[in-house]
């Protein structure tokens, strides 16, 4: 039964990775070309100051791919892989979940999995290290940004399943809703705690000491020497707008992986007995 | 277990079924993994197939645009 849910669930992954790239070519790829647009500007400017300065003007690396490849066929294939991975992990999830979460029928249960996919692997760590368009990110603190988003995704998915268990544990003494309800208490407490204690990305150690203390990395306006605006900082609305759309791609692939599977995993349940597994 | 067909609109049964079905689960899991790896890590703090930029460079939207550090 396992390898029917692995199927359904990669194929349902495909899918959603499939919607998510259409709306992603659709509402995505023109606030990443601001974005990028923006970061060639910015260099321009910068290569003046530099040369104003009798600076070293940095060359410009070229890119293996086109900009066309990357905003039509890289974003595709990435995204609909991506989703191939998530169906993966749903699968998995469900799998396991199937018998050891209380009275929940099958059809809830993928859209409560696909749920808790969506919060632990993207939303709750990007309340914390939220989704940057192009031009946004210091070279410096790649390994550093990467090692933090990564801690923050699997510290989501450890709070997730203890929330879970803990929330099987209560049941025995609470009803089943205040059961819930205080087991994710307690999974946004332990959050909070941790996106306190982790360091913001501006406050990292070569971004304090390059540009003094900030929130984020996001680029300031450029100045020349005497101080004067040479070029304007990250514009705002198309940070908030990638974003924004960001958390709207991840929201409709996990509702698609939710919903797709939900009536094959129900399928699939019917056919075979109780105990029964293949 | 011996419970006949539970029907499927009640609940749902357990489903596990002994240490094949362990592995297909487990060779899910690396699957996915990897797959999450090379789109969203690879080739920014660490690189598998050397040292170019060809896997980042490709889904180089994908990746901002999923969440993950870059750049
Ligand atoms: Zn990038």
């Amino acid at each position: 039964m396992e390898r029917q849910f692995i199927a359904r669930g990669m194929l349902a992954g495909a899918l959603g990775g499939l919607l998510a790239f259409l709306f992603a070519r659709i509402f995505a790829e023109p606030q990443i070309q601001r974005a990028i647009d923006y970061e060639s500007g910015r260099d321009a400017a910068q290569s003046l100051l530099d040369k104003a300065a009798g600076l070293p003007v940095e060359a410009e690396g070229s890119d293996p791919f086109s900009r066309a490849v990357q905003g039509n066929l890289g974003i595709g294939v990435g995204m609909i892989l991506f989703g191939v991975a998530m169906g993966g992990l749903f699968a998995v999830a469900y799998t396991l979940a199937c018998g050891r979460v209380g009275n929940v029928r099958p059809r809830p249960l993928a859209l409560l999995v696909a749920l808790g996919g969506f919060l632990a692997l993207y939303l709750v760590p990007f309340l914390k290290y939220p989704a940057n368009p192009p031009a946004i990110g210091h070279e410096d603190t790649i390994r550093e940004r990467s090692g933090l988003y990564l801690l923050m995704v699997g510290v989501s998915v450890v709070v997730l399943v203890g929330g879970v268990w803990l929330g099987q544990r209560l049941r025995a003494r609470f009803t089943a809703w205040n059961a819930a309800l205080l087991a994710a208490l307690a999974c946004a407490v332990v959050l909070g705690a941790v996106m306190l204690l982790l360091p913001s990305l501006g406050e990292l150690k070569a971004n304090v000491d390059q540009y003094g203390h900030h929130a984020t990395e996001t680029p300031l306006p450029l100045k020349d020497p005497q101080g004067r605006i040479v070029f304007p900082g990250f514009p705002a609305d198309v940070l908030a707008s990638f974003r924004l759309y960001s958390v709207a791609a991840q929201a409709l692939l996990w509702a698609t992986i939710g919903v797709a599977f939900a009536p094959l995993a129900e399928r699939v349940l019917r056919r075979a007995p109780a105990g029964a597994a293949a | 277990m011996t419970t006949p067909s539970l029907p499927a609109e009640r609940t749902t049964p357990v489903v596990l079924g002994g240490a094949r079905a362990a592995l297909w689960l487990f060779g899910t899991v690396l699957f996915s993994v990897a797959l999450y790896y090379f789109i969203g890590v690879d080739q920014g703090a660490t690189s598998v197939f050397g040292d170019n930029m060809y896997v980042h460079e490709f889904v180089h939207d994908a990746r901002h645009f999923l969440g993950f550090p870059c750049h």
